[in-house]
C-alpha cells in the first residue's frame, strides 16, 4: 500500500511541475476540415458556411448531452458569453455528438437552459472523426482567418480563465 | 517479471508520452496533416471474491494511431490499430494489429467519393448506420464505394456498396444501399429557391439490400435481405415533428432464433422549444429489426442498423448497474422530457438560475402470439410484459460563481430476467439519488463531490458511493471514489469496490494512471453496451489529439 502510494505522490509532483511549465498548449496552425453538419431543424451545413464570418474568433465546442463535464463546461460558458462577445466578438458553437438516440433532445435541452450558442448536430462523428478527436468535452479556439490556435479537452473550473486568455489572443 | 515492475514500466511508459507530448514542437504537424492516438493498458490481478479472472498476460493493451490528410478538394486517412491482447470485455477476435481503416475521398461542388472505409447513417439509423464506438469495441465500417450526389440545391443522393469491417478482416454480407433526402424548403435551380415555405420540410427514403450465401441443409434461407425506411422532418421556429417507418422481409439469423417474420420498425417525436422551456414526446416500436451482415453474427459485431432505446442515458455510476438496452426483437417505447429554468433572481431559481429536467420512459413488449417454430403474429397495441422503466429528476442549481450543485433522483423498474437473458430475478426496483457539488476554489483549482445512494429490493441489495476529485492545478485532476455494496443480502459479499486514479491533461493530451477495484457491469455509451467483466489492477490511458 505504501509503495502505491509512493508511485501516486510521485506521479502527482512530476505532472504538477509539468503542468506550470507548459500550462497552455497550441496546435498546428489547420483549417476545420469540410463536413456537413444539420441544424437543429435538419437542414445539412457545410463547416465552410458555418465558419464563413470571420468578423471574430470562433469556439468550437464539442459535447453531448449525457456529457457530464460537457454540460457543466457549456454552462459556464452560458454565464460568460455576453460579456465575451461584447469584448471579443467571439462565436461560441456548440457541436453536439448525440447519436439517434439524443440528437431529437438537442434543441429542448438548450432552449430549456437559455443557452444561447449557435448549436449543431453531428449526429455520426463526421467532424468529431475529421477533427481526430477521442473524447468530450473538447473545444478548439479558431482565430479570424479560421485556423486553429488552441485546444482543450475535459473541463474542470478554472479552464474557462484559459479558454478566454486563448480567445482574446485569437482576437488580437 | 512480476508486478511491480510491471507497474514501473507501466509509468514509466505514461512519464515519457506525457514529457513527450508536452513538447509544443511535437504538436505541430504540418499543414493538412491532423492524428490521434489512443492508448489503453491494465493489469489484471485475480480476486476470487469479486469474481475478477486470472488473466494469462497479466497485462493487456490495446491503442491506435489515426493519421488524416486534408486539402481543400482531397481527404485521406488511415488508422493502424493493435490489441496485444484486447482488454477484458472487448471482443478476443480483436486480436492482432494491422490498418482496418483506410480511405480516399474526394470532395467535388456537386458529388463526393469516398473509397475504402466510410461511416453513413441513413435517417436515423434504423435500416443503416455505420459507425464506431471504441470504447466498446464497435466499427462496423463499410469497405467499398461511396458516392454522394447533389443534382440541385437540397437534394442529396447517396449511394453505396461494400462489406462491413469485422475485427481485422471484413464480414461474409455484401450491402448495397442508397438514400435520397429532400429539403423542401431549400430546393434550388441556379441558386434560386424554387419556393418558399414557412417551415423547414425535409423527407427522405432508403433502400439497403444485403447478400449474403445460403447452405442451409433444412431451412430456405433469403440470400438477398431488402429493407427500405421513409421519413419525414418538419421543424418550425419552436416545433418540430419527425417519424420514420422502417421494414425489412424476413431474415431468418441466429439472434432472433431464425424468425421468418419481417420486420418493421416506427419512430415518432416531436419537440417544442420555447425560451427557457424544452419538451421533448418520443414513441418508438420495433419489431424483428435486428439486420446483421452476417448471419451467425451476435453481439455489437457486423450490425447493419442503429436501434438505440428510447431511454435517458445514465452517466452517474451507479445508475450504471441497470442500463437499458433495446431489444430489437419486439419492444414498445414512450418517453417525455421537459427541460426548464427558473429565472434567475427569482425566489425559487436563486441569484444565478435554476434548470430542472424531468423525463420518464417506459419500455414494454409488443403484442405477439407463436404460430410455429418459425413465426409469430405481432398487433400494434403494447404487449403486457414491461421491460423497462424510468421516473427521474434532475435540479442543477448554481449558488454562487463558485459553487453548483446537481441533485439528481431517479427511480427505475428493470426487468433483469428480459434485459440480462436471465431466469428467477424478475423485475428489480432501484430508487437512487445522486448529490453532485463542484466548488471552483480559485482560478485553478477546484473540487468536485459525488455522493450516491442506491435502494433496491432484491438482487444485489443496497449500494452507496462516494467521489472525491481534487483539481489542485487546471491540468491535473486527483480521483478517488468507492462502491460499496453495503446492502448485498449474502454478507460475505459485501464489498468495496475503490479506484484511485491521476489524470494529467495539456491541450488535446489527457494521460491517466489508475488502481481500481471493478465490479462486473454493463457500459453503455450511446445506444450501445457491452459487458465488462470484474477487474482488479492498475490501468494506463492515454488519448491525444495532435
Amino acid at each position: 500500500m505504501q509503495r502505491i502510494v509512493r508511485y501516486f505522490t510521485t506521479i502527482g509532483v512530476v505532472l504538477v511541475s509539468i503542468s506550470s511549465a507548459n500550462a497552455e498548449d497550441t496546435t498546428s496552425l489547420t483549417h476545420i476540415p469540410l463536413v456537413t453538419l444539420k441544424k437543429l431543424d435538419g437542414t445539412p451545413i457545410t463547416t465552410h458556411e458555418l465558419l464563413s464570418d470571420r468578423s471574430g474568433p470562433v469556439v468550437l465546442d464539442f459535447w453531448a448531452t449525457w456529457c457530464k463535464p460537457c454540460i457543466q463546461e457549456l454552462s459556464t460558458l452560458a454565464d460568460l458569453y455576453h460579456e465575451w462577445k461584447k469584448l471579443t466578438g467571439v462565436r461560441i458553437v456548440a457541436i453536439s455528438i448525440d447519436d439517434a438516440r439524443n440528437s431529437k433532445k438537442v434543441a429542448p435541452f438548450i432552449r430549456g437552459r437559455r443557452w444561447e450558442f449557435d448549436v449543431y448536430l453531428d449526429e455520426n462523428a463526421d467532424l468529431k472523426r475529421a477533427l481526430n478527436i477521442n473524447e468530450i468535452p473538447h473545444t478548439f479556439v479558431l482565430n479570424r482567418h479560421g485556423q486553429i490556435v488552441y485546444q482543450h479537452k475535459s473541463f474542470a473550473p478554472g479552464d474557462e480563465d484559459l479558454l478566454w486568455e486563448a480567445i482574446k489572443k485569437a482576437a488580437e | 517479471m512480476t508486478s511491480d515492475l510491471r507497474l514501473s514500466t507501466i509509468i514509466r511508459v505514461a512519464l515519457s508520452l506525457i514529457l513527450i507530448l508536452s513538447e509544443r514542437t511535437f504538436a505541430q504537424l504540418p499543414q493538412g496533416w491532423r492524428a490521434d492516438l489512443q492508448l489503453d493498458a491494465q493489469s489484471y490481478t485475480p480476486d476470487s471474491a469479486i469474481n475478477a479472472p486470472a488473466v494469462r498476460e497479466k497485462v493487456l493493451a490495446q491503442g491506435f494511431f489515426n493519421i488524416l490528410y486534408s486539402t481543400e478538394r482531397l481527404r485521406m486517412g488511415l488508422r493502424y490499430e493493435a490489441y496485444f491482447n484486447p482488454l477484458l470485455g472487448i471482443d478476443p477476435r480483436y486480436e492482432g494489429n494491422g490498418i482496418p481503416y483506410r480511405f480516399v475521398q474526394y470532395l467535388g461542388d456537386r458529388f463526393d467519393v469516398t473509397i475504402g472505409n466510410s461511416y453513413e447513417q441513413f435517417g436515423s439509423g434504423m435500416i443503416f448506420r455505420t459507425y464506431e464506438e471504441r470504447s466498446l469495441g464497435v466499427d462496423n465500417s463499410l469497405d467499398g464505394i461511396r458516392l454522394k450526389v447533389r443534382p440541385l440545391g437540397g437534394v442529396q443522393v447517396t449511394a453505396l456498396f461494400g462489406k462491413q469491417r469485422a475485427f481485422f478482416g471484413l464480414g461474409p454480407g455484401i450491402i448495397r444501399a442508397a438514400d435520397l433526402n429532400v429539403e423542401l424548403h431549400q430546393l434550388r435551380w441556379n441558386d434560386e429557391l424554387l419556393f418558399t415555405l414557412p417551415f423547414a420540410l425535409e423527407l427522405g427514403g432508403s433502400i439497403v439490400s444485403k447478400y449474403q450465401p445460403a447452405a442451409d441443409p433444412i431451412l430456405h434461407l433469403p440470400e438477398n435481405v431488402f429493407a427500405y425506411a421513409t421519413r419525414l422532418s418538419l421543424t418550425t421556429e419552436q416545433w418540430n415533428v419527425y417519424a420514420e417507418w422502417a421494414y425489412k422481409i424476413n431474415d431468418p439469423h441466429q439472434t432472433n432464433n431464425n424468425s421468418f417474420n419481417p420486420g418493421n420498425g416506427f419512430y415518432f417525436s416531436t419537440s417544442f422549444s420555447g425560451e427557457g422551456v424544452g419538451l421533448l414526446l418520443a414513441a418508438k416500436r420495433i419489431d424483428n429489426m435486428d439486420f446483421r451482415s452476417d448471419r451467425g453474427a451476435i453481439g455489437n459485431v457486423l450490425t447493419i442498423n442503429f436501434l438505440p432505446p428510447l431511454t435517458k442515458v445514465h452517466t452517474y455510476r451507479l445508475f450504471t448497474l441497470y442500463p437499458y438496452a433495446t431489444q430489437p426483437y419486439g419492444e414498445f417505447g414512450v418517453q417525455g422530457e421537459l427541460t426548464f429554468s427558473l429565472a434567475r433572481g427569482s425566489w425559487l431559481g436563486g441569484p444565478y438560475g435554476t434548470t430542472v429536467t424531468v423525463n420518464y420512459a417506459r419500455v414494454q413488449s409488443i403484442d405477439s402470439s407463436k404460430i410455429d417454430q418459425f413465426t409469430y403474429r405481432a398487433t400494434w397495441k403494447p404487449g403486457n410484459v414491461l421491460f423497462y422503466q424510468d421516473f427521474n429528476v434532475e435540479i442543477q442549481r448554481t449558488w454562487s460563481r463558485s459553487l453548483k450543485t446537481t441533485l439528481t433522483v431517479v427511480a427505475l423498474a428493470y426487468n433483469k430476467d428480459v434485459i440480462e437473458v436471465k431466469t428467477g430475478y424478475g423485475t428489480i426496483s432501484p430508487l437512487a439519488f445522486v448529490l453532485e457539488s463542484q466548488y471552483k476554489i480559485n482560478t485553478s483549482s477546484a473540487l468536485r463531490i459525488e455522493l450516491s445512494h442506491m435502494h433496491v429490493n432484491g438482487d444485489m441489495g443496497n449500494w452507496a458511493f462516494a467521489l472525491l476529485e481534487y483539481t489542485p492545478t487546471s491540468n491535473v485532476y486527483l480521483t478517488v471514489f468507492d462502491e460499496w455494496n453495503y446492502g448485498n443480502p449474502e454478507h460475505e459479499k459485501r464489498y468495496h469496490y475503490p479506484s484511485i486514479s491521476v489524470t494529467y491533461v495539456t491541450g488535446g493530451t489527457r494521460v491517466a494512471i489508475g488502481y481500481a477495484k471493478q465490479r462486473a457491469g454493463i457500459l453503455c455509451v450511446g445506444g450501445v453496451c457491452r459487458l465488462v467483466p470484474a477487474s482488479n489492477g492498475f490501468s494506463l490511458n492515454l488519448s491525444s489529439t495532435l
